[in-house]
């Protein structure tokens, strides 16, 4: 009976992920537990919540065959370029950013959605196309990643607006945009740099500008650089030991139980702690690869490729903000920081990466 | 064929998606390798750096100040102690409109106009980010009430704070001193002696008296406690702690009670007494009339109080015992006498005929003795006990400036007694050289005849004349007055009693001082100047009567008092010790505008003298200072 259960609970779920996955996600809750002062479970119990729903959707996304979602991809994106639509109409302001849609039930974060959405919805349409694949096949599939993208970086959500280019670029690149096109791309985006930098927000070009020379501002933008190298820096070979980091403890690391969370696990768990989390995620990664590699459709296989190399670049961004090396980008760390909504897509997409290992067999077949 | 198409084209596209796929794997490799490098610079190599930083971070040095040494009168009765209280401060820096702050703290707590004008004068003397008291003890209500209300008034702060605090009002004020907010000379003059890091957190610095002198033995050391804070800068707990020493206690020679005493028996005069143990130096009673409240000063004083004691006509600021010079008058008459026995210009023996004048060969001028129908036949004895001044006049001019001013520098007139308080002034004591140099002027003949009586160029200080009275008390060993008895260090509990004392010989031969000594005792005996004074004394004492003039009398003129402003009236000097034979007090007093020192300075010695030996007080009242003195008496 209790081994029956199990068996139709884990069915679809790769077991080297899921381990990975609760591995990173363990270490995650005891770093929140210390970035959140060390003396009261609120936070922990908050993210153990958040952490049951995105397993949950997890499990969910990793029972749906790849040919289901597949054919739910189309409505989901027109479903959420809807609602951005709407949000750019009637969204509620917070923060001086126009993210947030009221449904009446509660408030939903359209963006959100589309994490998903984009890559599938690509990843959709070079599967119909794979026959023959032309230029007009990638213009077309650089427009429909371009309106999403556009409308969530007028909110202005310049970190979100990165990842979700960067999920559809993936896409557009593994389904093998010739490296001419991407080149002059790459060329044409550096030659337009400057007017780029002109229809910045003055925030987003102070946080580049920041990265060039923290010490120009030390207490106003280039604070939280300086305080968390800081952190980082004097957590050594071995750390300072869980709950003992003096700045993250002390309040020196701004927003360390979100963005800045490595501030407070690198101050803490030092080189070692860095090495062990690099690897965790490098496990996670590779065995997307591995799955994306062995997939047997073309839409699973740039689903999967660039569900894993979106988590990548969340991490990489993030780590990279964080230790002082790339601009601060409102990007959380993967499976660590806290909050619920970026949980939810990361396991929402591993558990699609699940999904496509575990029902190749049928497809082939 | 078709299918063989797409196999090949879906063959090809699966060898594109993995090359890609690798690529990217590659790429993921560089980008973490980059990360794990950064990594390694940052928590390797630069450790230090960074630990350094996050130390500095978190870790604020705060000074703990020490407590104040206290300072007690001989028989231990408390000067100067402090009290802690709850203060309301300000900084400034943090309020947007520290004006309107104030205005709105005057509905909940009493602010009076006294503390805003204090805290102005305060701002104006401080940096913007020094947190400065808008009001001291604060009761506990008030304290409850601003707490209540504290969210209203950021950049406001309750300290608990020591204070010092001066339970003797302006009793013996001018020997204790007063401390005061340190200012910026003070901030200097710490830094060149290297005592800044000792100062750090300390707000007040002895300014004054023994405050002032002994600032070193009474602040003790600073300790600091090393205070982990947040980024907010919130101090969260204490790391290590070195206790701060306090400062040392002195214990003065002064007496207070004999120094009630004192300055009650000037009643309203202006003036200044010294009284000086003639053994040891020690001076038991410092007073300079009018006195002032140490305590207005503490707090750093209100401009009004400030304009009321330095506007004063009284003057009460000024330390009249140290810096107040007078002319010695008739004072100096048994040192004149001792400098001609020492120089061998006159003998005991010598007699004059005392026309009421003296006048010099060549000279058209009288040099009137106070009595107009003259003394009749004087002698050295009889020319001190009745103060006859032509038996002086011409006394000085046989000596000739230069001995005179040979041995009142040997008696320490003209010089600083170096008495352990700052401040003190030199008095003249007039010479050829002197002359010369002061006004570029020949000394002249008439210039030493008045010296001779304590007047013209010769200057004193209260505090000088008693040291020389004390001297001659000690059989002519040089006194060293000084107003500290001893210390106690504060971490041993040792109490160490500096020396003050030389080992000298006399200054004069004994012969001479005990023929002095006898014709002053006769001045307070029947037929002395000051013989109504000390009529009925139990004990033998050796003193001398003195009047200084304010302003010259014209030559055809006399001294007339109702025509002169109460200013310009005569001060009043008396100079004894008792008893004669043994002496246990040797004192100099200066009463301003006293008029006669037989009939208001003299009194003042006898109720001091009575209470020092026989420990009793005496009700007798000074004369009036408006009332009309009919009596002849003068000296």
């Amino acid at each position: 009976m209790i081994g029956r259960a199990f068996d139709v609970l884990s069915r679809r779920i790769d077991g080297p992920l899921m381990a990975t996955i609760a591995l990173t996600l363990a270490l995650g809750l005891t770093v929140v537990y210390s970035a959140s002062g060390g003396a009261s479970f609120d936070r922990v119990i908050g993210q153990g919540r958040n952490l049951a729903l995105a397993l949950f959707a997890l499990w969910v996304f990793a029972n749906v065959p790849p040919q289901t979602l597949m054919r739910l991809a189309p409505p989901a994106y027109i479903i959420g370029l809807a609602l951005l639509v709407a949000v750019a109409f009637f969204g509620e302001v917070r923060n001086g950013a126009r993210r947030w849609l009221n449904l009446g039930v509660g408030t939903v974060q359209p963006s959100e959605i589309m994490k998903i959405a984009v890559p599938l919805v690509l990843a959709w349409y070079f599967h119909r196309h794979e026959e023959a694949l032309r230029l007009r096949d990638f213009v077309i599939a650089a427009i429909m990643l371009a309106i999403p993208v556009g409308l969530i970086v007028r909110q202005p959500d310049l970190g979100t607006a990165l990842m979700i280019f960067a999920s559809g670029f993936f896409v557009i690149f593994l389904a093998g945009l010739s490296w001419k096109v991407l080149l002059s791309l790459s060329a044409a985006a550096a030659a337009s740099l400057p007017f780029i930098w002109s229809m910045m927000h003055s925030y987003q070009r102070q946080r580049i500008l920041t990265l060039l020379d923290p010490m120009e501002d030390p207490l106003g933008a280039g604070y939280h650089i300086i305080q968390s190298t800081i952190a980082i820096g004097s957590g050594g070979i071995l750390g300072k030991g869980w709950l003992n980091g003096t700045q993250a403890q002390l309040d020196f690391v701004p927003e360390r139980s979100t963005d800045f969370i490595l501030a407070v696990f690198s101050e803490e768990f030092g080189l070692a702690g860095n090495v062990v989390l690099l690897t965790l995620y490098t496990v996670l990664i590779a065995r997307g690869l591995m799955i994306a590699a062995s997939a047997s459709t073309v839409f699973a296989r740039l689903a999967a490729g660039a569900i894993t190399l979106t988590f990548f670049t969340y991490a990489f961004v993030n780590m990279g903000m964080v230790s002082g090396i790339l601009p601060v980008v409102g990007v959380p760390l993967p499976m660590v920081s806290y909050g619920g909504t970026a949980l939810l897509s990361m396991l929402a997409g591993f558990g699609i990466l699940m999904s496509i290992s575990t029902h190749k067999q049928l497809v082939s077949s | 064929m078709i299918v063989g198409q797409a196999l090949r084209d879906q063959q090809r596209e699966l060898t594109v998606f993995r090359n890609r796929l690798m690529l990217a794997g590659l790429a993921i490799i560089v980008a973490f390798g980059a990360l794990l490098g950064r990594f390694t610079w940052l928590q390797i190599v630069q450790r230090e750096y960074y630990h350094t930083l996050a130390e500095a971070n978190r870790i604020s040095v705060v000074p703990v100040v020490p407590n104040r040494g206290i300072i007690l009168d001989r028989n231990g009765e408390v000067l100067a102690a402090n009290y802690s209280a709850y203060t309301l401060e300000i900084t400034p820096s943090r309020v947007a409109n520290v004006d309107k702050a104030i205005d709105e703290l005057a509905t909940i707590i009493d602010v009076t106009p006294r503390d805003r004008r204090r805290f102005k004068k305060l701002q104006e003397e401080s940096k913007n980010f020094e947190s400065l008291p808008i009001r001291t003890r604060l009761t506990d209500e008030e304290i409850a009430r601003f707490a209540v209300n504290r969210y209203r008034f950021p950049g406001f702060e309750i300290k608990a704070r020591l204070f010092r605090s001066y339970p003797q009002g302006e009793l013996a004020s001018h020997a204790i001193g007063y401390i005061g907010r340190i200012n910026d000379a003070d901030v200097k003059r710490i830094d060149t002696q290297g005592l800044a890091t000792n100062y750090k957190g300390t707000d007040h610095i002895g300014k004054l008296g023994i405050e002032g002198a002994y600032e070193k033995e009474l602040h003790g050391t600073t300790g600091s406690e090393q205070v982990e804070i947040d980024a907010g800068g919130r101090a969260i707990r204490a790391l290590a702690r070195s206790e701060p020493l306090s400062g040392n206690n002195l214990t003065l020679t002064l007496d207070l009670n004999l120094q009630r005493v004192a300055e009650a028996a000037f009643q309203d005069y202006r003036g200044a007494l010294v009284a000086i143990d003639p053994k040891t130096g020690e001076i038991l009673a410092f007073v300079s009339r009018p006195g002032f409240d140490p305590n207005l000063f503490v707090d750093g004083i209100d401009p009004q109080n400030w304009d009321a004691l330095n506007n004063s006509p009284d003057k009460p600021l000024n330390n009249r015992a140290l810096r107040g010079q007078y002319a010695p008058g008739s004072t100096i008459k048994p040192f004149m006498a001792l400098a001609a026995l020492e120089y061998k210009k006159r003998s005991t023996e010598f007699t004059i005929s005392d026309p009421g004048y003296f006048t010099l060969a060549g000279v058209n001028h009288r040099w009137r003795d106070w009595k107009k129908e003259g003394h009749g036949l004087v002698n050295m004895h009889k020319a001190i006990a009745q103060s006859c001044d032509t038996y002086f006049f011409g006394l000085a001019n046989d000596m000739g400036i230069d001995t005179i001013h040979r041995f009142l520098a040997t008696m320490g007139f003209g010089a600083r007694t170096g008495i352990d308080i700052d401040g003190e002034l030199t008095g003249i004591a007039p010479s050829q050289e002197w002359k010369q140099s002061r006004f570029h002027q020949k000394w002249y003949a008439g210039d030493t005849v008045s010296v001779g009586i304590g007047q013209g160029y010769f200057l004193i200080t209260p505090l000088q004349l008693a040291t020389a009275l004390a001297t001659l008390a000690n059989g002519g060993v040089p006194v060293h007055p000084h107003l500290l008895k001893s210390v106690q260090d504060a971490k041993t509990l040792e109490v160490r009693t500096p020396d003050f004392a030389r080992p000298e010989a006399p200054v004069v031969k004994p012969e001479h001082l005990a023929f002095v000594r006898a014709a002053m005792v006769d001045v307070t005996r029947p037929g002395g100047t000051a013989a109504p004074a000390f009529a009925g004394a139990p004990y033998a004492t050796a003193g001398k009567t003195g009047t200084a003039q304010v302003v010259g009398v014209k030559q055809n003129e006399r001294y007339d008092e109702k025509r002169l402003k109460r200013e310009h009236w005569d001060h009043a000097l008396f100079v004894a010790f008792a008893p004669a034979d043994d002496p246990k007090l040797a004192l100099a007093i200066v009463a301003e505008n006293g008029q006669h020192g037989a009939s208001t300075a003299a009194p003042i010695a006898r109720k001091v003298l009575d209470y020092y030996l026989l420990g009793k007080k005496s009700e007798a009242k000074l004369p009036e200072l408006k009332e009309d003195t009919e009596d002849e008496e003068h000296d």
